[in-house]
C-alpha cells in the first residue's frame, strides 16, 4: 500500500497539523512563538538534566520525548542497557573480570546476564527483529568514530571550557584511578583491533549456546575468564570474597535483576557493549546509536539516583530496572520482522 | 530439487544464522542464503559446518549468496 502521508496531500495535511499543534500548545502554556521548536526544547532538556546551568532553560520537554520514542528503539536499549549495567556495577566484560579478581558476587550478575540473554532468544526465536539496515551515504559510517577521536582529543590535550570545567577529572574513587594516558589508548588500538576481527562477544557467546548450542564464541570468553584469573593470582590481585569487594555491593537480587535487564537489553540489540563500539568502528551507525544511548543511559542514572554505590543499590535504581524490563519486554513483544 | 531461498540482506547477526537454522531443522537439503555482509556470512558458514553440510559462496552484485547442500 502506499503511505498516503507521502503524497502532495499528505505533506501539506502534516505541515497544517505541526502548526495548529504548535499554536495550540503555545496557548496551553509553551513560550510565545515557541510551540514546537526542536532547538529550545534540546536546550532545555539539556538544562533540565543539568548538562547546562542556565537557570531559566530548564526543563525536560515531553514533545521531544515523543518526536524520539519509537523512531529510536535502539537508543532507548542503550540507555536502558546501561541503568542495568550501574545497578550491578559492570558490564559482561567487567562481570567476568570481578569474577577472576575473586569477588563472587559477580555471580548472581552473570546468572542474570545469562537469564536475560535466554529470554532475548526466546524473542529471536519467534521472529523478533528491529528490521533490516538500509545503505546509508558512506560518511555517516565515520559519525561515531570522528565522535570518539574527539573525546581522546579532548582528554589527551585536557580541554578546559570554562573555570572549573567542562571537561572534568575525578579527584578521588574509580574515576581518579587510570593507566598512564598512551599505554590505555594502546590497550584499546589492540583489543579493538582483534576483537573486531574475531567478533568477540560476551552477549553473543552466551546467545549462541542457548540459541544453537554453538561453543565459538563462548571459548573465548572462557579464555578471558582463565586468563584474568591466572593473572590475577599471579599478580596477587586475587581476593576472594563477597563482601568488601571493589566498586560493587552484595545486593544479590538487584546484581541479578540489573544485569537481567542489561543482558535483554544487548540481546535485543545484538551485541555487548564492546561488540557495539567495534561495530561503531566499522560503521555501523545502528550500533553507535546503542552506544550514544549508554552514554545518555550513565547521565540518567546518576542524575536519577539509579546507578548502585559499594553500600548497595541506590533509591531508583529497582525502578529504573522494572521500567527498563517492561520497555524490552515490549520492544521483544511488538518489534517483528515482516515477509517479502 | 530447486534451492530454498533465504533472504538474509540487511539483517543483522544472529538472524541470518536462526533463518538458516530454522530451515536446516525443517529439513531442507538445498539452501541458498542471501547476506550482504562479511559476519553474516562467516556465521552462515560457521553454522553449515556444524551441521555437516557441503558449502560454496559466490557474490551477486553488493550481495553474498551461500549455496549449502547436504
Amino acid at each position: 500500500m502506499a503511505n498516503p502521508l507521502a503524497s502532495r496531500a499528505g505533506i501539506v495535511v502534516v505541515g497544517a497539523a505541526i502548526g495548529v499543534m504548535a499554536t495550540l500548545l503555545q496557548y496551553l502554556g509553551n513560550p510565545p512563538n515557541m510551540g514546537i521548536c526542536v532547538a529550545c526544547f534540546e536546550r532545555d532538556i539539556a538544562g533540565g538534566l543539568g548538562l547546562h546551568r542556565a537557570g531559566v532553560v530548564q526543563y525536560i520537554r515531553p514533545e521531544i520525548s515523543g518526536f524520539v520514542i519509537g523512531a529510536l528503539v535502539r537508543f532507548f536499549l542503550g540507555v536502558f542497557a546501561m541503568i542495568g549495567a550501574l545497578v550491578f556495577l559492570g558490564c559482561p566484560w567487567r562481570a567476568i573480570l570481578r569474577l577472576a579478581g575473586g569477588d563472587w558476587n559477580a555471580l548472581t550478575g552473570l546468572a542474570g546476564l545469562a537469564t536475560g540473554i535466554g529470554v532475548g532468544v526466546l524473542f529471536l526465536k519467534s521472529g523478533y527483529s528491529l528490521g533490516r539496515a538500509q545503505s546509508q551515504k558512506a560518511a555517516s559510517g565515520y559519525l561515531f568514530p570522528i565522535f570518539m577521536a574527539g573525546l581522546f582529543l579532548l582528554v589527551a590535550f585536557q580541554v578546559t571550557f570554562a573555570e572549573g570545567g567542562p571537561i572534568f577529572f575525578s579527584q578521588k574513587g574509580p574515576g581518579s584511578q587510570h593507566a598512564p594516558l598512551l599505554i590505555s589508548l594502546g590497550a584499546g588500538l589492540l583489543v579493538g583491533a582483534i576483537a573486531q576481527r574475531s567478533r568477540f562477544c560476551t552477549m553473543g557467546a552466551l546467545r549462541d549456546v542457548i540459541l544453537l548450542r554453538d561453543f565459538h564464541l563462548m571459548s573465548g570468553v572462557a579464555a578471558l575468564l582463565i586468563a584474568a584469573l591466572a593473572m590475577n593470582v599471579v599478580l596477587g590481585q586475587f581476593k576472594p570474597g563477597f563482601a568488601g569487594q571493589p566498586i560493587a555491593h552484595t545486593d544479590h537480587l538487584w546484581n541479578f535483576l540489573g544485569m537481567a535487564l542489561a543482558g535483554l537489553a544487548f540481546a535485543l540489540a545484538g551485541g555487548c557493549p564492546g561488540r557495539q563500539l567495534f561495530l561503531s568502528g566499522e560503521g555501523d551507525l545502528d550500533a553507535g546509536i546503542f552506544a550514544l544511548g549508554m552514554i545518555v543511559g550513565a547521565g540518567v542514572s546518576h542524575n536519577f539516583a539509579m546507578a548502585s554505590s559499594p553500600a548497595g543499590a541506590a533509591a531508583f535504581g529497582p525502578a529504573g530496572v522494572i521500567v527498563g524490563l517492561v520497555f524490552c519486554l515490549a520492544v521483544g513483544f511488538t518489534m517483528r520482522e515482516r515477509a517479502r | 530439487m530447486s534451492a530454498t531461498r533465504i533472504d538474509a540482506r540487511g539483517l543483522s547477526c544472529p538472524q541470518p544464522v536462526v533463518l538458516t537454522n530454522r530451515a536446516i531443522e525443517a529439513g531442507a537439503e538445498n539452501l541458498e542464503v542471501l547476506v550482504d555482509n562479511e559476519v553474516s556470512r562467516e556465521n552462515v558458514l560457521r553454522l553449515a559446518k556444524r551441521h555437516k553440510m557441503q558449502t560454496s559462496v559466490h557474490e551477486e552484485g553488493p550481495d553474498i549468496v551461500i549455496e549449502i547442500k547436504k
